[in-house]
């Protein structure tokens, strides 16, 4: 029924040469990520722009980097997607969508969107990233979806939060944990269902929002129409999309998705020895602190002269206090100056004039936020691919 | 009398404006193009796997020094984690064909 290649034509060729730029497209309709078996077709979804296509079934959708030197709010049609299982509620009708709250409440809900939408909404801007963004370029190499850095975007998101809706149901004394769950689900009965928790008092912190709006619209269907959970700081795992069933428990959730997947090692710094398993883990949480320069791909040819670099930084949310760049390979650092500050979740830009003799250069940007954390000049390791922030490298050639 | 277009014709178009939605939404994805290589055993691969995903799951693995190693852990995950209802018969025929296509 639709024709990918004739939907591409219509999308205007050279914007989307351009958007390609930084993942070396090698014919129109697909791109090479920098790393083995790294080729990914286009694809073009409906309400999406063409995007890196990493699985179709269930939709995967990764966002081609130079998108992000667009400014520090990612488009809707250009956030990545990130689905676990395959039964996505694609004939949902928003009028008879309802969310229930129950377990340790003392009044259980049934809300519908117009009831969500009747109550005091609120707005943040924030990072959701996916905890296997960068995947890809672990070394060694492990399993899981092999993306590059496009899996991460930054929305104004618009809803209540959390804390109001648990506060008309009346949270019982005793509750430990809130858990959520999506109208996707898996094909068999017998793979667990996507869950997730939170702990009680995160949950309740305010922040944590039901959000039916990003960037001044409805969401899109495959950001998760038409309610998610935006759990500022945390990674994407937390971000239940179709959200219906929110479950206030008086334990501690040990369904698969928190007990078994998305943990981390129970390190110092989350990291183990490359190649090795860890001892103990804990179940992933806040972004780590990372910087990446948007303006330049690697292996760009650049004149020699004056140049201004961009990008944008961002951490779990202390908020970014520096940005450094250097122009030698790492030797020398330039603070770099900073974009309007959106908030401490927020994508947050930077800029800084450089000027490039002739010969072969490596860029690098390192970041430095409120709490006093910044980015390792080498890769940290895990299991599963995940919290990657290696100071990141861009290399020129400069003529 | 008045509805001379299809009402299938009209969710495509909404669908394909990519905004205002027609309520229930009717999201349509594109055509599922990707398909598993041939290799030894594909049919049984095809039974098995594609009820719960495509078979780029598969294609974008990376290239690993112990292939089988790497595929029959893969495969025991989707058994024992995602309760993949696959027959005992068919593990090593799975096995093979990933090992020895991709």
């Amino acid at each position: 029924m639709f024709d990918r290649r004739d939907l591409l034509k219509g999308a205007g060729l050279a914007a989307m040469a351009a958007a390609l730029n930084s993942t070396r497209a090698m014919a129109l309709d697909t791109v090479t990520l920098p790393f083995a078996n790294g080729e990914r077709p286009l694809v073009k979804y409906p309400q999406k722009r063409p995007m890196i296509g990493l699985t179709s079934r269930p939709p995967q959708l990764e966002t081609p980097f130079a998108v992000f030197n667009d400014g520090p709010l990612t488009p809707n049609n250009a956030f990545f997607v990130r689905y676990h299982l395959s039964d996505l509620p694609y004939n949902l009708d928003p009028d008879k969508f309802t969310l229930e709250v129950k377990g340790k409440v003392d009044k259980p809900l049934k809300l519908s969107l117009k009831d969500i939408k009747k109550m005091k909404a609120t707005e943040i801007v924030a990072v959701n990233q996916c905890s296997g963004n960068s995947r890809g370029f672990s070394e060694p190499r492990v399993a899981g979806g092999q993306l590059a850095n496009g899996a991460m975007g930054c929305a104004r998101w618009r809803g209540v939060p959390l804390k109001a809706v648990l506060e008309m149901a009346g949270v019982q004394a005793g509750a430990k944990q809130v858990t959520f769950g999506g109208m996707d689900g898996p094909v068999s009965d017998k793979t667990p269902d996507f869950v997730k928790a939170l702990d009680i008092d995160h949950a309740t912190d305010g922040e944590v929002m039901l959000a039916y709006g990003m960037n001044g619209e409805d969401l899109p269907f495959l950001n998760g129409f038409p309610l998610r959970l935006v759990v500022p700081g945390y990674y994407g795992t937390y971000w239940l999309k179709h959200l219906n069933e929110i479950t206030v428990i008086d334990s501690v959730y040990d369904g698969f998705w928190m007990k078994s997947a998305y943990r981390i090692p129970d390190t110092p710094n989350n990291a183990v020895e490359p190649g090795t398993a860890p001892k103990a883990t804990i179940p992933i949480n806040r972004f780590t602190i990372r910087s990446f320069i948007t303006s330049v791909p690697d292996g760009a040819k650049l004149k020699a002269g004056a140049v201004t670099l961009r990008g944008i930084a961002f951490d779990g949310g202390k908020g970014i206090k520096e940005v450094q760049v250097s122009t030698d390979g790492g030797k020398t650092w330039t603070s770099a100056k900073l974009g309007k500050d959106l908030g401490k979740y927020a994508f947050r830009e930077w800029k800084l004039p450089v000027k490039l003799a002739a010969g072969s250069w490596e860029l690098k940007v390192r970041a430095t936020g409120n709490g006093g954390e910044t980015q390792p000049d080498t890769p940290r390791w895990n299991p599963a691919g995940y919290l990657r922030n290696v100071v990141e490298t861009v290399r020129v050639s400069v003529a | 009398m008045q509805r001379t277009v299809p009402l299938a014709v009209t969710f495509v178009l909404a669908a394909l404006a990519g905004s205002a939605f027609a309520a229930p939404v009717n999201y349509k994805t594109p055509d599922e193009v990707a398909a598993f290589k041939p290799g030894p055993n594909l049919e049984v691969v095809q039974g098995n796997c594609s009820a719960c995903h495509s078979s780029d799951y598969v294609a974008t693995q990376p290239p690993m020094k112990d292939k089988k190693g790497f595929w029959q852990a893969e495969v025991t995950k989707m058994i024992k984690v995602y309760g993949a209802p696959i027959d005992d018969a068919d593990v090593g025929k799975i096995v093979d064909y990933l090992t020895a296509t991709y």
